[in-house]
């Protein structure tokens, strides 16, 4: 299924939030929000997706 | 001493994380100035974000995350609900961008935003201009911080408008204020503490410096004086000279 990660389609085998985090690498302290919506980490594993959401994964940077 | 959602603050500078030449040095800069608030964000994860939030945690100050880049409501909110998990914290710096080139925030979606933001449970710092109605508009929203802006984010120029900064501070007298943005000199910083500002929120002006590291120490002071100085009660400034030396006694010399 292709789904868009942080701007990039990827084909990936992951059904669920917590599956394509898995599958793509990413671990330690981050937020999701799918098609511009927050998904909190309590729900990703029951979040499925579909073809064509739009992941976003965000993680602690620099700010003013 | 006001506080900040029912926390007092160590040290009234409120330091940003970004644009240092390195690591080390966003770090010594913390270490020496002894800012007591640190402003962080989020942005896609490259791999980097984990290394930098273990060396925040590690300098023991407050996080506050901000909405930086934000244009509207959704995304500030959403932004901030994504924010309250990672840093697992209820503060949000609150901003909402509606000028490409001046940053200046859109206060009519701010106070939308702070207003739902509120209801979610956050303690919003909204990062505002210096209109006393939006102020109002903003506390009446659930906000018990204000962050006026002295001039545009990263242009150093000051106190733009002293006498509106001085109104907010009048009008606003139980409330804690932040100058938030625009400082570019330690004397900027002072300048808003003596106007009785309870902290100054700043990053370029000392991520930029030639040496952060000293710049930090050199802002961290003059808050301080500024701090000082406002709780001493300074003399008005007058017109005319007025001798200090006393005038009685003086020998007759000519």
């Amino acid at each position: 299924m292709k789904i868009v990660i942080n701007g990039e389609t990827c084909d990936v085998r992951a059904e669920t939030l917590s599956e394509l985090l898995e599958e793509c690498g990413f671990s330690g302290r981050v937020a999701t929000a799918v098609n511009e919506n927050f998904v909190p980490s309590s729900l990703r594993i029951a979040h499925k997706l579909a073809e064509g959401d739009r992941v976003e994964v965000v993680a602690p940077m620099q700010g003013g | 001493m006001k506080t900040f959602y029912g926390t007092a603050l160590s040290n009234p500078l409120m330091l940003g994380t970004a644009q240092y030449p390195s690591p080390a040095i966003l770090e010594q800069a913390f270490r020496e100035s002894g800012a007591g608030v640190a402003t962080v964000s989020l942005r896609r994860e490259s791999g980097a974000g984990q290394t930098f939030w273990n060396m925040i945690r590690e300098l023991g100050v407050l996080i506050l995350p901000n909405t930086a880049g934000c244009h509207t409501v959704k995304e500030a909110v959403t932004t901030a609900h994504m924010a309250r998990e990672v840093f697992e914290t209820r503060w949000i710096k609150l901003e909402l961008i509606g000028h490409t080139d001046s940053l200046q925030p859109d206060v009519f979606q701010l106070v939308e935003a702070a207003r739902i933001l509120t209801e979610d449970g956050f303690q919003v710092f909204p990062y505002t201009t210096d209109d006393l109605i939006v102020g109002e508009r903003l506390l009446e929203a659930g906000c018990e911080v204000l962050m006026p802006w002295g001039a545009p984010i990263g242009s150093g120029r000051g106190l733009n408008n002293e006498y509106a900064l001085r109104a907010m501070r009048a009008e606003f007298s139980d409330i804690p204020l932040v100058v938030d943005a625009g400082i570019g000199l330690p004397s900027h910083a002072a300048h808003a503490m003596e106007l009785g500002y309870d902290a100054v929120l700043l990053n370029t002006a000392v991520a930029r410096a030639g040496d952060p590291v000293l710049m930090s120490k050199a802002m961290a002071q003059a808050t301080l004086a500024g701090q000082l100085a406002h709780q001493a009660d300074p003399i008005e400034a007058r017109d005319m000279a007025e001798p200090s030396t006393p005038v009685v006694g003086k020998a007759f010399l000519s």
